[in-house]
């Protein structure tokens, strides 16, 4: 694989009768524990192949194996054919295979072009990088995904989506010959998943396989051309998708039926959320909302529109610059999440791994965390009580454990999830503000988290929700509030809340944020 | 693995507690004088103020930071006890003076790490120099020891007249209980603990995280002033280059202790173990023929790095597992 800087997909026209890159009947353990049993896997040139699961399926372990990170214990790995032996993610690499994370990892202080051609820069004579030729090659590949981003502008700042178009570039530019997307829509808004899409598209037809992995079932049918499901790290389903049903995909994944749910209309009684033009400079302007006790309000919009940065500044963990919360009728005071949690307010915030558990305590530890006053007798808090208090909460929240002195970070994302709600619901809280509840969890689990909220709102509580996924945002939500651009741009009801209405409104004069050009 | 991780908890301090007993052993057979009353106080007394000193560094580490400035903070208590018991103040206000002094010191730390959002590591070691370049500025060359022998008796006479348990020592036991009481049983100690593993997750939690970090400053200084001052009594003068060295002492015995470097882990029952195996072990070689002071410094850097790398041993056995599988498979390739 030589490493020009033209970018090539394929070299070879997609011939779907011999896979690219199989994997044959590949084990893998950790600490004896199987994360994969004698797991197929073919992908094809020129077709999209999705990888679902739930959490804990085995999703990441097989990736990792793909992308050369860990090695297989058992069966073995084939590129064209030819069994080979991957020393690291940068022997896949150099083989034509590229990962891309759901939250892609950028040299934030370099240009886009730099971080395009990290380590292997186009040279000039006397080895000076030849920058030229870098913009040149990025301009190259941006154009044909159809999308801008200047390859001068320095990486800091750029949202999450036009990020993994920058990791596409890389691989693209490197003639990657597989390309695996793990979760990539995750953090995107519906309009940066539908960019997104063409450029699969535009690949695809290129000639390059394709690996999708997304709980998202829909997109899984919107883009993808075969399915590989795997449940306790063993397949269950690998076929082309043509004739299958969400309904069959999602009894491969969790080996029963999952209902699908239906929104439940809650009426507000007295406000408990009161904010007044709520305003952080440069992030948020004139916010002004209310929530009443025994509702469920979602806050949908782009991602970077300044949701999570509303909710961040009423629970205090970050200042703002004018405007009021109130909490009940009291005025809260600005910057202190202690002063929020005594008002009643709990937040579960978006990122679970760093901001909502410590991952090495457990599960007790994280219950208690926010309650230990309420847990302390003479000042002392008994161990024995923590483990009760904790266990009495995960039960309530159906926590899957094994024991409550297990560190979190042997759950699974929903469980870790369900084991965050417990802290804040042990709270016994008047207002809950829960942002992006369900991302990177299973289906099943995503359905007990919803009815959860429900059953919230319905127990008196007010809740606010922040979600980037519009079907949760109309099965959770009595009415729906829409930003755009650090503005309050829509109030709608519950019967104007539709995935069009709520679309438009977010976007609404705001062009894809992929076009536009930063000023420099 | 919460029991696997007591169970490596257990094995840490198993193994100190089998060190000292080694060390103990050890010592009786270099040197009959080991076990004499004068030599245990000796040793006890200077471990003690050590130990002390290593109880509110634990709480730091833990935290994820750490204070270098802790001698440079003693000396400066004792060199201002030194020179205003030379100008007549009376003993009680000297005191008051000191530890107000040694709050200050710690305050400052304490204000630069958590308003400035500066790194303690080097907040600290900034301050090691400027407070011991405080400290020799405040006496001068001229050393203090006209101290009444009611105070200097402290360094003499043992705790409640049982010659080898200095007062430091039993200073030492009744705070090493209260801290640890309150590390394992009260909501400030679970909040340290998870302050040290995920500081975000903390404060996400609403544990006021910099209020925190500032207090252990301000502990910090406070309790290194009074050591300052339990110690210029000890050796009944207060002179220049007081308790030089001291800090990286302290942080060896907390490492030593099962302290984790990188914060979230450790015992004070693992510290206090650790104070008596290093205070033991620097006795006992140093009871030995030709063993001077020069030797007993490599012992005690190789300690500390010791205690930073076993802890980790199954990650590095991991890795270089993993290593040699690649290597494997290279030459699989090859082949």
């Amino acid at each position: 694989m030589s490493s020009s800087a033209t970018p090539a997909v394929a070299a070879k026209p997609p011939s779907p009768a011999e896979p690219v890159v199989s994997l044959v009947e590949a084990s893998k353990a950790f600490a004896g524990v199987h994360a994969l049993r004698e797991v197929s896997l073919e992908l094809f040139a020129g077709e999209t192949h999705a990888l679902v699961g739930e959490n804990g399926a085995g999703k990441s372990t097989l990736i990792k194996l793909l992308a050369g990170v860990h090695q297989p214990d058992g069966g073995q790995l084939q590129i064209g054919g030819e069994p080979v032996f991957l020393s690291g993610p940068g022997d896949a690499a150099h083989r034509g295979i590229a990962v891309i994370y759901q939250e892609p990892t950028l040299f934030p202080d370099l240009s886009v072009a730099e971080n395009v051609f990290i380590g292997r820069q186009p040279l000039r004579p006397g080895r000076r990088i030849d920058h030229r030729a870098m913009d040149r090659a990025v301009n190259e590949v941006f154009a044909r995904l159809g999308v801008r981003i200047d390859p001068e502008r320095i990486a800091r700042g750029l949202s999450i989506a036009e990020q993994q178009l920058v990791e596409i570039a890389k691989a693209l530019t490197r003639s990657a010959r597989v390309l695996i997307m793990d979760e990539p829509t995750a953090a995107l808004s519906p309009i940066e998943v539908q960019r997104l899409f063409r450029v699969v598209e535009a690949l695809r037809s290129e000639g390059a396989a394709v690996v999708f992995v997304s709980h998202r079932l829909a997109e899984v049918f919107e883009i993808c051309q075969r399915v590989t499901v795997l449940r306790d790290g063993q397949r269950t389903l690998s076929r082309p998708l043509e004739g299958l049903s969400e309904t069959d995909l999602i009894r491969a994944m969790v080996g029963r039926d999952v209902l699908t749910e239906a929104h439940e209309q809650h009426a507000p009684s007295r406000t408990v959320l009161e904010v007044q033009r709520l305003t952080r400079e440069g992030v948020f302007r004139d916010i002004s909302f209310e929530v009443g006790a025994g509702e469920v309000v979602a806050l949908a919009g782009l991602v970077g529109s300044g949701r999570t940065e509303v909710a961040r500044a009423i629970f205090g963990v970050d200042r703002y610059d004018a405007g009021t919360v109130r909490i009940d009728g009291q005025k809260l005071k600005r910057g202190s999440p202690t002063a929020a949690m005594s008002a009643g307010v709990g937040l579960v915030p978006e990122d679970r791994r760093q901001q909502g558990l410590v991952m090495e305590q457990s599960l007790a530890r994280n219950i208690a965390l926010a309650s230990l006053r309420k847990l302390r007798r003479a000042g002392v808090i008994r161990a024995r009580t923590e483990r009760e208090f904790a266990t009495d909460w995960a039960k309530r929240l159906q926590v899957r454990y094994s024991r409550v002195t297990a560190p979190v970070s042997t759950l699974s994302g929903g469980n870790q999830q369900k084991v965050v709600l417990a802290k804040w619901l042990a709270r016994k809280p008047s207002l809950l503000i829960v942002d992006e509840p369900t991302r990177g969890i299973d289906v099943g689990t995503k359905s007990e988290v919803h009815r959860l909220i429900s059953q919230l709102a319905r127990d008196g509580v007010a809740v606010l929700v922040i979600s980037s996924e519009l079907p949760e945002v109309l099965t959770v939500a009595d009415r729906v509030l829409v930003m755009r651009e650090g503005q309050l741009v829509a109030g709608l009801t519950r019967e104007q809340a539709t995935e069009e209405a709520i679309i438009a409104a977010g976007t609404a004069a705001a062009l894809p944020s992929a076009t536009r050009k930063t000023p420099s | 693995m919460a029991r696997e991780r007591i169970a490596a908890a257990l094995r840490w301090e198993t193994a100190l507690l089998v060190a000292l007993a080694g060390v103990f052993v050890a010592g009786i057979a270099i040197s009959p004088q080991f076990t004499s009353s004068y030599s245990l106080f000796t040793t006890c007394t200077n471990i003690g103020d050590l130990a002390i000193m290593a109880l509110p560094m634990t709480l730091i580490v833990i935290v994820g930071e750490i204070d270098l400035s802790v001698a440079s903070t003693l000396a400066m208590s004792s060199e201002l006890l030194g020179v205003l018991w030379l100008h007549h103040w009376p003993m009680g206000l000297i005191v008051v003076v000191c530890i107000a002094m040694g709050a200050l010191a710690g305050l400052i730390n304490g204000l630069l790490v958590t308003r400035v959002g500066l790194p303690s590591l080097a907040v600290t070691i900034g301050t090691l120099t400027l407070y011991r370049g405080i400290a020799n500025l405040i006496l001068g060359a001229t050393s203090v020891s006209n101290f009444p022998s009611s105070y200097t008796a402290v360094g003499v006479n043992g705790f409640l007249g049982i010659d080898s348990l200095s007062w430091s020592v039993a200073i030492f036991a009744v705070l090493a209980i209260a801290t640890g009481v309150m590390l394992r049983m009260t909501s400030l100690g679970r909040s340290l603990y998870a302050i040290g593993l995920n500081q975000e997750a903390a404060f996400h939690a609403g544990i006021r995280v910099k209020r925190i970090k500032l207090m252990l400053f301000v502990l910090s200084g406070i309790v290194c002033a009074a050591v300052g001052i339990l110690y210029t009594f000890e050796l009944s003068s207060a002179a220049e280059n007081i308790g030089i060295g001291f800090e990286l002492q302290v942080v060896t015995i907390v490492l030593l202790g099962g302290v984790s470097i990188f914060g979230g882990t450790g015992t004070v029952v693992g510290v206090a173990l650790a104070a008596f195996v290093y205070a033991l072990l620097r006795s006992a070689l140093l009871l030995t023929p030709s063993f001077n002071e020069n030797d007993f410094q490599v012992v005690s850097g190789g300690l500390l790095i010791l205690s930073v790398l076993v802890p980790n041993l199954a990650l590095f056995r991991a890795r270089a597992r993993e290593l040699l599988a690649r290597y494997r498979g290279k030459r699989a390739r090859h082949a």
